[in-house]
């Protein structure tokens, strides 16, 4: 596949554009097949494209990119989605899994809607993005031309800063921090951990996926234990100095309903692994064994974030402007959800990618459109079950600073939950519908 | 400085700018012109497009924040209460209830804190003009 097309690019606003710009989307892989135009053929009633968008990741961010991409660019925008997995699993509501008020199948939710948006959904992996030919190329070695770029990557595990946490010891001393196989697979470990046992979660320095997530998990694992195993307990061991989020929601759980049950470790940084024995050992030497291990390994940008070169901050994130959501160090490359250097206030959440996503969407159509983009506000909400029925929530609103050039929390907006409670836990579950609906469907 | 030509119903490609009614007023127009004519091709010329349709008051870019519980265009899933449809000024005034205290609410009190009056107008425009499904 040639691609000859980038000198026309540049002329961007350009008002005879947009027929090149489409067919070399076309040519340079929409279809993935050179000599397929069919996309152009009179017969059809979709108007030419603007642009190609390749989406790398349909998770929160990506998916919610794709839909808001067809919607917004009213149909004229060509958006290809590439995913690894079949179907989307999500990890906001996996806890409840692991807690056993829920079955994986009900957090799993297909790409077809996507796919009648007519969003050109790829399930494969990509190896390679080439920033300079505008392409990225899967496994098998097939390539795919794009105009912008979108990663959503999510993150990877740096295994290696855990001594010990090699491929075998994956194998059962799980993470399940991306849902899915781990998260049906620790929580079989939990039904065949005899009473009496310890469930030990380690949690790494932050920045980290999901805030409230590891918190959550203690209070799940503890609900289960109350009603099935009464003599077993919980042990967090948290690298951080302290809770990481909503601190004095968890902690009346912990010292009420739990009373006895979960153990709170702080600064409590797991850097060895025994997987025989299930020991963990910390950085000053202390060491813990359990029944169960759940070691939550450091985290950074998704490896392909790596591979594009957007990863610029700390070798582990991507900093972004936050008016397009478009790397700062690669052009045409946009980088949303949990691989970004987040702004002050606001977490690595599902429903804050979903938000960097709608700015990326709305940021592209604009300038796909020869328009400038511009500022947009967006809101956090993240809700926690400490049982399967009771929730505690955080939310926040986030505007764009002109002179700082990021994003600032609202003055005054945002805040917790007065004490956990059924009502939230009922909107908590019809949020998790609503924004799974919002990204794809 | 205003060039608005706004006729949703008539089939033609509206070019709106910036307004002597500012652009929060415009965006909306050309918002739901926008939908009225999704199926038309946008104009061709761009050359002089740049500023009308300003991304941070576009109605359909502002609401989407509430879409994540609320519902791409106001229709929810679940427990959570769908907007399409309402009463631009029956939204305006709950925002600005939930804002100033008076109306308790699990949630909603603290995000509306993060919206300005003028934003709080826009997305209750945009909302009203949704179809409930």
């Amino acid at each position: 596949m040639t691609m000859n097309r980038r000198t026309t690019l540049k002329v961007a606003g350009a008002a005879s554009i947009a027929s090149s710009l489409a067919a070399c989307a076309l040519q340079g892989g929409y279809t993935t097949t050179p000599s397929n135009t069919s996309a152009r053929t009179p017969t059809t009633t979709t108007p030419p494209p603007l642009g190609h968008v390749v989406i790398v990741g349909g998770g929160f961010g990506g998916a919610t990119a794709a839909k808001y991409l067809r919607l917004w660019g009213e149909g004229k925008i060509a958006v290809t989605l590439v995913e690894r997995q079949a179907n989307f699993i999500s990890c906001p509501m996996s806890n409840l899994v692991i807690g056993g008020s829920k079955k994986i199948n009900e957090l799993t939710v297909s790409y077809a809607g996507l796919s009648k948006l007519g969003v050109n959904v790829v399930q494969g992996e990509v190896t390679n993005v080439d920033a300079a030919k505008r392409s990225i190329t899967l496994a098998g070695g097939k390539t795919i031309a794009y105009d912008r770029l979108i990663l959503s990557p999510g993150v990877d595990f740096m295994f290696d800063q855990i001594k010990g946490l090699d491929a075998q010891a994956q194998s059962t001393v799980l993470h399940a921090w991306k849902a899915g196989e781990q998260t049906v697979a620790l929580r079989k470990q939990l039904e065949a951990m005899p009473d009496g046992g310890v469930f030990a979660i380690s949690i790494p320095k932050a920045p980290y996926r999901c805030p409230p997530g590891p918190y959550e998990r203690a209070c799940q694992v503890a609900a289960y234990f109350k009603t099935n195993k009464p003599k077993s307990k919980v042990v967090i061991l948290d690298a951080n100095e302290d809770v990481q989020s909503k601190k004095g929601l968890f902690m009346k759980e912990w010292n009420g309903t739990y009373k006895g049950m979960i153990e709170y470790r702080n600064n409590w940084e797991v850097k060895q692994v025994n997987a025989a024995t299930k020991t963990v050992e910390s950085e000053l030497g202390e060491t813990f064994k359990a029944d169960v291990l759940n070691i939550i390994p450091p985290m950074r940008a998704g490896n392909i974030a790596r591979n594009a070169g957007v990863v610029n901050v700390n070798d582990k994130w991507c900093d972004i402007d936050w008016i397009t959501m478009e790397s700062k160090a690669v052009k045409y490359i946009h980088v949303l959800g949990d691989a970004v250097q987040i702004a002050p206030g606001m977490p690595k959440s599902g429903h804050m990618a979903n938000q960097h996503g709608k700015v990326a969407a709305a940021a592209i159509v604009e300038m796909m459109n020869g328009r400038a983009a511009a500022p947009l506000t967006m809101a956090n909400t993240c809700y926690s079950y400490v049982d399967a029925d009771r929730v505690v929530h955080v939310a926040s609103v986030h505007r764009y600073d002109a002179e700082k050039q990021t994003m600032l929390t609202v003055a005054g907006s945002g805040g917790l939950s007065a004490e956990a409670n059924a009502l939230e836990g009922a909107y908590a579950w019809g949020w998790a519908q609503t924004i799974w609906d919002d990204m794809l469907t | 400085m205003f060039i608005a030509i706004f006729l949703p119903l008539s089939g033609v490609t509206v070019n709106l700018r910036k307004s002597i009614f500012g652009t929060v007023f415009s965006g909306f127009l050309f918002t739901m012109s926008a939908q009225v004519l999704a199926l038309e091709p946008l104009p061709n010329k761009t050359t002089n497009l740049a500023p009308s349709r300003q991304t941070s008051t576009n109605p359909a870019y502002l609401a989407a924040n509430c879409a994540n519980c609320h519902g791409t265009k106001g229709n929810a899933q679940g427990a959570m209460p769908s907007l399409a449809g309402l009463k631009a000024s029956y939204i305006s005034e709950q925002m600005r209830a939930f804002r100033d205290g008076k109306r308790p609410a699990t949630i909603m009190h603290q995000l509306a804190k993060g919206y300005t009056d003028a934003q709080i107008d826009l997305i209750a425009g945009y909302f009203a003009t949704q179809t409930a499904k």
